[in-house]
């Protein structure tokens, strides 16, 4: 690890937003004031306890938590080390991590008074949850999603259309992710007198990352009570996928400060480091986009590149300011999986477990079949298996269905 | 520190008309061609040139404006080659101020000091960064005032009394009004609704006020220059040199002369506002 390592690692950020160099609030001046009154809106229904007391009604019984920390007997056994547990994620309604937050921007959303509320969406899994919380709240709710998306997540498309939302299919750049929250942004900007913008992942301009990671922190916080009621201890290891980051920097938060866990991320590498991937710390540097400085896929102009991933949800050229800044101390390794190996993990977890996980979670498992051999067996590792496969069952069957050929 | 902006708007003072300002695309559609619109466009009576700096992904820009980047892109622009086409045109023309503008990541790959630096060489006059607040002045924003650039800050419907002074504390050379919530291409705001806020602006600084953002025709042109210091206009130049363009998008021989005749047009609306005013 670096010098000048902070007394805490759950500190961050400082008032301007900032972990070490990243994060930060660049955004269009129209946006400013909206920003500053949402970062106000956020601490002070951070400092109501009746905010929290309503998040936990709903916590329970809408979402249907705590989700389950389940030890995956057979995997473990195949793998032949380390004792692995699935922080299962997938089991809330909607069926991913996604929802944890998008429950809390709605619940601020309302103190607000904003009665539109728009998203960007990879997977779909975020466009689904959001769709979800606006149709139980009676809100106005614009899916952004890439065209190229639109295509390949389906089933998720149909659910938003289900539950009321309009889905606009973003036609510019390379139609994914990125190009969902260039035109996310660019409705906010004109929209911005009635409309709540609530970004699926921890990035964005702060308080987007601090406020999706506190919204997210309770998977880590259930995992340590439930990994002490189930081993008495605390575990060894933590690892989860990382699209923007919000599931991984979910787990982690609360275990940062304990030095005896290692924490691995990882980041999706499409056709291999050196191809089309979407692995912006290991590919990567720092630069401004989307309201923050962070790790960025870019040519040597500062012109963005395209992200490839197999996985909707992880095909983004950007991470959270603070998974970069973590990887600058040296706090968690960020690792990275192939197309390939996600696929494979993707029917390995289904063969074994009878879990189908989704293609995003799917890049941890993958590097969890790397690491759990090289472990002792009292080892505890816990994967976070972010969201189910279900929107994934289409391209996956296909992609499969064509190599039988 | 005075400027060619500065320079620039205390002559028309006295001339006592109002800024006509355009907004080109460098690299578009190709930069040979940019550069001859470029040296065409005082001729054609623009008072003050803003120069988009090619990105990617401009968040605050309509299909227009982000299409007219990804030719620029496309055709092998990058930010030192735009700096090297205001070094040429500074070659013929040593008066008309010059902005460049645009988002930060290229400036800050770049490098912040290497870029204010040979910004000031190649003439460039002022900056205006749409993804840079007040809240991020120490990146950009004090270091080109230190170099002697202007940095010219938006201000928007939504900036309020309580934030103007923070938005004017570090601006000089004019304030640009983004006349709608919106982004670049949107719908034309109310000329009487933009004079309001004009005048609003004008209690907080002694600075000249530019408006832009839906200005397309002379009339347009016309009614803001009666309001404001300067209008600006983008979208409707990069159509018209987009409508110029052959089928694979390059650049045919009526290209720069569409692009200078509608800047000839406006810039005689603009000249018409101060005699209907007076
Ligand atoms: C199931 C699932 N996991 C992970 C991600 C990646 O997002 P993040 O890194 O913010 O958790 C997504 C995004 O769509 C997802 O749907």
């Amino acid at each position: 690890m670096n010098q000048n390592l902070p007394n805490s690692f759950r500190s961050g950020p400082d008032e301007r937003g900032h972990f070490g160099i990243f994060g930060g609030r660049f955004v269009a001046e129209t946006l400013m004031p909206l920003i500053l009154d949402l970062e106000k809106a956020y601490a002070d229904a951070k400092a109501d306890p009746a905010f929290q007391a309503e998040m936990n009604v709903y916590l329970k019984d809408y979402v249907g938590r705590p989700s389950p920390l389940y030890f995956a007997e057979r995997l473990t056994e195949h793998l032949g080390g380390a004792k692995i547990y699935l922080k299962r994620e997938e089991l809330n309604h909607t069926g991913s991590h996604k929802v944890n937050n998008v429950l809390g921007q709605i619940m601020v959303a309302r103190r607000m008074g904003k009665k539109r509320i728009i998203a960007e969406t990879g997977a779909g899994q975020h466009g689904v949850a959001t769709a979800t919380l606006c149709a139980r709240f009676g809100l106005e709710c614009v899916v952004y999603m890439g065209a190229v998306d639109v295509e390949r997540q389906q089933p998720n498309v149909i659910r938003m259309e289900m539950l009321g939302a309009k889905v606009v299919p973003v036609q510019s750049g390379a139609r994914t992710l990125k190009d969902a929250m260039n035109d996310a942004l660019r409705d906010w900007v004109t929209n911005v007198h009635n409309t709540f913008y609530c970004i699926g992942t921890v990035a964005g301009p702060h308080p987007y990352p601090m406020m999706v990671r506190d919204f997210q922190s309770i998977i880590g916080h259930e995992t340590r009570k439930q990994m002490q009621e189930a081993e008495g201890r605390l575990p060894d290891s933590l690892i989860a996928c990382i699209g923007g980051g919000s599931n991984a920097m979910g787990l982690f938060h609360p275990f940062l400060d304990d030095p005896s866990v290692e924490i691995f991320g990882v980041e999706a590498a499409g056709h291999g480091l050196t191809q089309l991937h979407a692995a912006s710390l290991a590919g990567g540097r720092p630069g401004v986009l989307h309201g923050n400085r962070t790790y960025l896929l870019m040519d040597a102009d500062g012109q963005i590149e395209e992200a490839h991933s197999i996985s909707a949800g992880l095909d983004y050229p950007g991470i959270g300011p603070e998974h970069a800044w973590l990887h600058e101390i040296g706090r968690v390794k960020y690792l990275s999986a192939t197309d390939e190996e996600a696929l494979a993990a993707f029917q390995l977890l289904s063969r074994l477990e009878g879990i189908i996980p989704a293609l995003e979670s799917a890049h941890a498992i993958a590097k969890l079949s790397e690491l759990a051999p090289q472990r002792p067996r009292d080892h505890l590792m816990v994967v976070n298996l972010s969201g189910r496969g279900d929107k994934d069952v289409p391209q996956v069957g296909d992609i499969l269905k064509a190599r039988q050929k | 520190m005075s400027t060619r902006i500065d320079a620039r708007f205390a002559e028309l003072k006295q001339q006592g008309r109002s800024a006509f300002v355009t907004f080109v695309m460098a690299g578009d559609p190709d930069p040979k061609t940019s550069l001859d619109i470029l040296k065409a466009l005082p001729k054609a009576g623009a008072d003050v040139i803003e120069i988009g700096m090619p990105f990617t992904d401009p968040m605050a820009d309509g299909p227009s404006i982000q299409a007219a980047g990804l030719r620029a892109l496309k055709g092998g622009m990058t930010l030192r080659k735009t700096l090297a086409m205001v070094r040429d045109f500074r070659k013929e023309d040593n008066a008309t101020p010059i902005v460049l503008m645009g988002y930060y990541n290229p400036i800050y790959i770049y490098g912040v000091d290497s870029f204010l630096a040979d910004a000031k060489t190649a003439g460039v006059d002022g900056l205006i960064i749409v993804d840079l607040p007040p809240e991020e002045d120490t990146e950009l924003c004090i270091p080109a005032i230190k170099a002697g650039l202007n940095f010219i800050r938006l201000a928007t419907p939504t900036t309020d009394d309580k934030r103007l002074p923070a938005v004017l504390a570090n601006t000089s050379g004019f304030v640009y009004y983004v006349a709608v919530t919106g982004i670049t291409g949107s719908a034309a705001a109310d000329s009487k609704v933009v004079g309001a806020a004009v005048a609003r602006i004008k209690r907080h600084t002694a600075l000249p006020v530019c408006v832009g953002f839906g200005i397309r025709t002379p009339e347009a042109a016309r009614a803001i220059a009666e309001n404001a210091d300067g209008s600006v206009v983008g979208t409707a130049l990069v159509d018209v040199l987009k409508g110029s363009l052959d089928v694979d998008g390059r650049a045919t021989p009526k290209t720069v002369s569409a692009v200078a005749d509608l800047v000839s047009a406006l810039a005689q609306g603009v000249r018409g506002a101060k005699q209907a005013a007076e």
